[in-house]
């Protein structure tokens, strides 16, 4: 069998680190390679290495058995390689077809001659059943719109090697699905694939074959088709994973936060965003809300949370009625907020780890006297939460944020969040582009905090977590609750077809 | 880390200030090549090249831009850019004049303590304005500030003509010598120099800044803010207060500083051409060499006071006062470049760090 790619003993050793040690991958033409490995597994590096914006310390790439040398972008191009990078790379006020031809422009005489490119981008995306429009922006395009945009920028180069770095990690199921089938036709046409991802279900379902990274070095290939789960998630992380969350007994305590007729009709708009949510969360249990993304999840938290004002309805916690408190008095009444984005909400980048494990204690008598911060205490405790909550950083607590590592980044949020007393968590999507190890931490955090009669409202998109973590799955669809089940009396499949909305629950019909 | 950081930004500074005096030594060797040498080596002496006499003048030179500098950074680790300082500057010397020149009843040795701080009331007003409409109504900062740098000049050149209008040369009245800012010894020590203990209160309140923003709670609230408002909204901290509070309190350094300036005895008046204080604009680059802390204002703002003075200087080898005025802009132009120059000393460190310690991460 010919091999289309080999990188060969590549080594790449950073200051302090070695990124890639001794690492062998070699693709074969026709097939779809997972690169599986967690956060700092060095993926990044060795793609990075073969894209041209690293050259390796030692070791060699090979093109059909040719050596060749990769020393920028520009030389991966010319060997028909391309990538699609997790956040892409486009211009958002340029159409699709222009963000298509960027870089890569038919001129006559000076002038952009766009004809042959449209007609190009159109056989192509007929082609491989990528519907776009070439004339839309792609600010007015969904995030698998724009993947595609990307797919087809490949494309329209004529690559042949396609590197999908971690592509699912923004996607809805369904468009997770969708692009599955994207790839499956890629390979028909005799692309040849490499799959960044530590989504197991996926390389499961689509991969020939399975590179396994861990901290730099080279684990093993493996043929999926005759590896478990188990057996890849174990050569990932080290040891053994589990998929089945060990929950114990459930003792549910009374009601603590209680919606009643939550509405939001954004301005300007005849169609509510919110319309009439009413659920109750009972201490000792964790409350799912699972659904397509945008039919209101975001909001709903949103409002719960204080940063969104509400239209109609009424929010109470601990029988006080806080629908028009700050955010602060909701904080300080028991609600916890891990949110949906880390970076815009839950962390500032530019301060260190223990500053941002203060972020909503620093008002508190034990860190602050006449307004002056308390550093030693507030350095102790975050010592005392990146020892139990393991968070690893180079410089420990004077970490800038930023340099860390997604994964150790939600740890902290949820250190922080899980360590101020509250009796709700709202945690929204906690566990979103985590590898296996750390789902699994924050997954028995959230048990945890149930265990210990507090009540966890989550909001997730992945259907195993939704049916794994909770005891309550409260469905929302168009901005209304659907339904209320229990997940040990449905399918995934039934999950879906309320998720969908062609199925709505006992006490929910229209 | 904090401290690498710092060593990189004096590092970065000093880079920017090589790269300046490199090219304001080229300017000078086009214009005068004989001399070049000569002239330079004075413009490099600056301050020092009369002694203490012109220490002392450099320090009292310092003053204004150090205050005017302190309220660009203070504003800015808030993530606003003050570009009102010109406005703040003069609504708060002519505060100072206004009561300085018309109250008698109290006593003058802690009169111009009540000017200095009538001063810094006027500028904190004329910065609140633009923090208070950025805070309620979202509107640009920016917009808002040069709005009230001309506002705030030309209310000042009327208030001149109706509280303290001396006819004789169509300008204000000076304040004069008994009701000024007390010398306590400088004068003695730096004799011929118009400095008083102003520069102590000057770097006093550089301080003091720095602990506001370093110690308190406040200043934590102030800086989650700047770096990203979306979370310290998050965290439940208030946007509104911190954008309006630091607005005031830069506007109150930068109307402190016009105040010491007019209140130092040395004869300085407000005219009433249509002109904006040059002192406030000339805060930017010394926030921005800076770096935007307060300490590194202190510093900055005497560099650029040594630079001028030298450039002064260079009047004895024949150089016209124009030409100085572009080898010092020059500097001071270059000297905003230590953004860039740190963001490559970063780059070029980061490329190998972060990816290293990131790996696969996103």
């Amino acid at each position: 069998m010919e091999y289309v790619i080999e990188m060969l003993n590549i080594t790449k050793e950073f200051p302090g680190i070695k990124a890639n040690d001794n690492v062998t991958v070699q693709l074969k033409s026709g097939e779809v390679h997972a690169l599986l490995g967690e956060n700092g597994a060095g993926k990044s590096t060795l793609m990075s290495i073969l894209f041209g914006l690293y050259q390796p310390d030692q070791g060699s790439i090979k093109i059909k058995g040719k050596e060749v040398k990769i020393n920028n972008p520009n030389d991966a191009n010319k060997y028909a390689i391309g990538m699609v990078h997790q956040h892409f790379k486009l211009v958002h006020n340029f159409t699709v077809l222009e963000n298509i031809i960027l870089g890569a422009e038919d001129t006559k005489n000076g002038f952009l001659h766009k004809g042959r490119a449209r007609k190009k981008v159109l056989e192509l995306s007929k082609l491989y059943n990528l519907n776009i429009n070439p004339d839309a922006y792609i600010s007015d395009i969904t995030v698998g719109m724009q993947q595609r945009v990307e797919i087809l920028k490949m494309l329209y180069r004529d690559n042949d090697i396609l590197i999908f770095d971690e592509p699912t990690a923004v996607l809805t199921p369904q468009e997770i699905h969708e692009l599955l089938n994207i790839m499956k036709n890629l390979i028909k046409e005799g692309k040849s694939i490499i799959f960044i991802t530590h989504k197991l279900n996926e390389i499961k379902e689509i991969a020939d074959r399975c590179t396994i990274l861990r901290k730099g070095k080279y684990i093993d290939t493996v043929d999926v088709k005759t590896c478990s789960k188990e057996t890849l998630s174990r050569k990932m992380v080290g040891r053994d994973v589990d998929f089945v969350i060990n929950k114990g007994e459930q003792v549910l305590g009374e009601t603590i936060l209680k919606v009643e007729n939550l509405s939001y009709l954004p301005k300007h708009s005849t169609k509510p965003v919110l319309d009439a949510v009413s659920f109750e969360v009972k201490k000792g249990e964790i409350v799912c809300i699972a659904g397509i993304e945008g039919n209101g999840q975001s909001e709903l938290v949103y409002s719960l949370a204080g940063m969104m004002p509400i239209t109609d309805g009424k929010v109470m916690l601990h029988d006080e009625d806080i629908t028009h408190s700050s955010i602060r008095d909701r904080n300080l009444l028991g609600m916890a907020h891990i949110p949906e984005d880390r970076h815009k909400h839950g962390l500032v980048l530019d301060y260190t780890l223990e500053e941002n494990l203060a972020l909503k204690n620093y008002f508190t008598k034990e860190n602050q006297k006449q307004g002056f911060l308390n550093f030693k205490t507030i350095n102790e405790r975050a010592k005392t939460l990146t020892d139990t909550f393991d968070i690893r950083s180079g410089q420990g607590a004077k970490t800038i944020v930023r340099t860390m590592s997604g994964g150790n980044q939600q740890k902290a949020i949820i250190a922080r969040e899980v360590s101020n007393d509250a009796d709700v968590i709202i945690a929204v999507q906690p566990t979103r582009g985590l590898d296996v190890g750390a789902i699994e931490f924050i997954h028995n955090q959230l048990v945890a905090q149930r265990n210990m009669g507090n009540a966890v409202l989550l909001v997730s998109l992945e259907l195993d977590e939704v049916m794994n973590v909770s005891d309550r799955i409260l469905v929302m669809y168009e901005g209304k609750i659907v339904a209320d089940l229990s997940p040990k009396e449905i399918t995934v499949e039934e999950l879906g077809l309320y998720m969908s909305g062609s199925k709505r629950g006992k006490g929910y019909e229209k | 880390m904090r401290n690498r950081e710092a060593v990189k930004s004096i590092l970065s500074s000093l880079i920017a200030i090589a790269f300046g005096l490199l090219f304001g030594f080229i300017i000078i060797f086009i214009v005068n090549p004989n001399q070049a040498f000569r002239a330079f080596s004075i413009l490099i002496q600056g301050g020092f090249y009369r002694g203490l006499r012109s220490i002392g003048q450099m320090l009292y030179l310092a003053i204004p831009i150090m205050m005017t500098g302190l309220s660009v950074a203070f504003a800015f680790k808030c993530g606003l850019f003050n570009i009102g300082t010109p406005g703040q500057y003069i609504v708060g010397a002519f505060a100072a004049i206004c009561v300085a020149i018309n109250v008698d009843i109290i006593p003058y040795s802690i009169l111009w303590i009540i000017c200095l701080i009538a001063g810094g009331l006027a500028g904190a007003l004329w910065g609140i304005i633009p923090g208070m409409l950025k805070a309620y109504k979202n509107v640009n900062v920016v917009i808002s500030c040069i709005m009230m740098n001309y506002i705030g000049m030309l209310l000042v050149i009327e208030g001149v003509q109706r509280f303290v209008y001396n006819p004789m040369g169509a300008e204000s009245f000076a304040v004069p010598v008994n009701k000024a800012i007390p010398k306590a010894g400088l004068d003695k020590i730096f004799a011929g120099s118009s400095v008083n203990i102003g520069i102590f209160i000057a770097i006093g309140l550089c301080v003091l800044a720095y602990i506001i923003m370093n110690k308190t709670t406040f200043g934590y609230e102030l800086k989650a803010c700047g770096y990203n408002s979306e979370a310290s909204r998050y965290a439940g901290m208030s946007e509104k207060k911190c954008i309006i509070l630091s607005m005031g309190i830069a506007g109150f350094f930068s109307g402190i500083g016009g105040a010491i300036v007019y209140m130092s005895g040395t004869g300085a008046t407000i005219g009433t051409a249509e002109v904006l204080a040059i002192e406030g604009f000339n805060g930017i680059p010394v926030a921005l060499l800076g770096f935007n802390n307060p300490l590194g204002v202190i510093a900055s703002s005497i560099f650029i006071a040594h630079i001028n003075l030298g450039g002064n200087f260079m009047q004895s080898v024949d150089i016209a006062i124009e030409i100085i005025d572009i080898i010092v802009a020059s500097i001071i132009y270059f000297s905003s470049f230590t953004l860039y120059i740190k963001l490559y000393l970063d780059r070029r460190r980061s490329k190998r760090e972060l990816i290293a310690t990131q790996g696969g991460e996103e």
